[in-house]
């Protein structure tokens, strides 16, 4: 039988994947936003899966909130890439850093 | 005996197509693989019996963010393969960083188990998902969903702020100036003479 655990796991592995993808295209920042995107991912399972397991729909209430946050920010963060881009012409992120304000 | 194997399914496949979405060369099969992620996490909802979530994993991730994605990195003309460049150098010290977050992330699930925290049995649904989630939303956490709103709203507006740009090579519509001109402005009765012209 599938309990929580197993739906635990699955997000357990989820997070860490968003985690490693950070890490291993931390020039890309398209690529960050998208692993940006799992980790809520996997947040949004956990909280579904409690929820599931609790019998409490809160869970799902608040995993809706986590959505809509997670919509607003791939919004602002690509808003921010399009005009990064057309002033510098990459979107490499080590040289957000030469911005200084 | 089938839910198991349809568990493994969807598990499997998020997972997979989450390792291809951080790992694939071209953005464009990232995003691909990541609505693939989606689908799959949705299936895991529906498993789960959150059908509204899953649904609304799909047509908010899938229909709307996505889709966004997509057009930006369509959009973007970057040369994708400098981006690449430290990849080979970055990976080992990630991947140790993500085996110490799994190895802790699981040894708080062991502890949390012998705390004997076991949840109750879950309630039998009468009424379906959507109204539960619905009369919550609407009465207990009226305050948090109109913020949640407001965000959406706060977002929207901010992305069109961002995005937006004085281009000064079109003449855009003053829509002000248009409401503001009268026909007295605009318009002059004359009556020339026969075989004069109309000076303006």
């Amino acid at each position: 039988m599938i309990g929580l655990g197993h739906y635990l796991a699955v997000g357990a592995i989820l997070f860490v994947l968003g985690v490693f993808g950070i890490f291993l295209n931390r020039k890309n920042v398209i690529v960050i936003l998208m692993a940006i995107e799992l980790i809520l991912l996997s947040v949004n399972i956990n909280l579904v899966a409690f929820s599931a397991f609790l019998g409490d729909m809160v869970g799902q209430a608040f995993a809706m909130f986590v959505l809509t946050v997670a919509a607003a920010e791939a919004a602002i963060g690509l808003a921010i890439l399009v005009i990064y881009f057309r002033g510098r012409g990459t979107i490499a992120v080590d040289d957000i850093n030469q911005m200084k304000g | 005996m089938i839910p198991i194997f349809v568990f493994y399914l969807f598990a499997t496949l998020v997972i997979a197509s989450g390792v291809m979405t951080i790992g694939s060369r071209n953005p464009v099969h990232s995003v691909l693989w990541l609505i693939l992620a989606f689908f799959n996490a949705a299936g895991l909802f529906l498993l789960i019996g959150a059908e509204f979530l899953a649904f609304l994993l799909i047509i908010v991730y899938v229909g709307a963010v996505a889709v966004l994605f997509l057009f930006v990195v369509m959009m973007l003309d970057v040369d994708f393969a400098e981006l690449r460049a430290g990849f080979a150098r970055y990976w080992p010290f990630g991947f140790a960083l993500a085996l110490v977050i799994l190895a802790e992330i699981f040894f708080g699930v062991i502890a949390w188990q012998a705390g004997g925290l076991v949840p109750a049995a879950p309630a039998a649904a009468a009424r379906s998902n959507i109204v539960v989630l619905g009369e919550l939303l609407y009465t207990r956490y009226l305050l948090i969903f109109e913020a949640a709103g407001i965000v959406l709203l706060v977002a929207m507006v901010g992305a069109i702020v961002l995005a937006r740009r004085n281009r000064s090579d079109v003449r855009p519509q003053n829509v002000s100036r248009q409401v503001r001109r009268r026909p007295q402005d605009a318009v002059v009765n004359m009556r020339p003479g026969v075989g004069q012209g109309v000076e303006i």
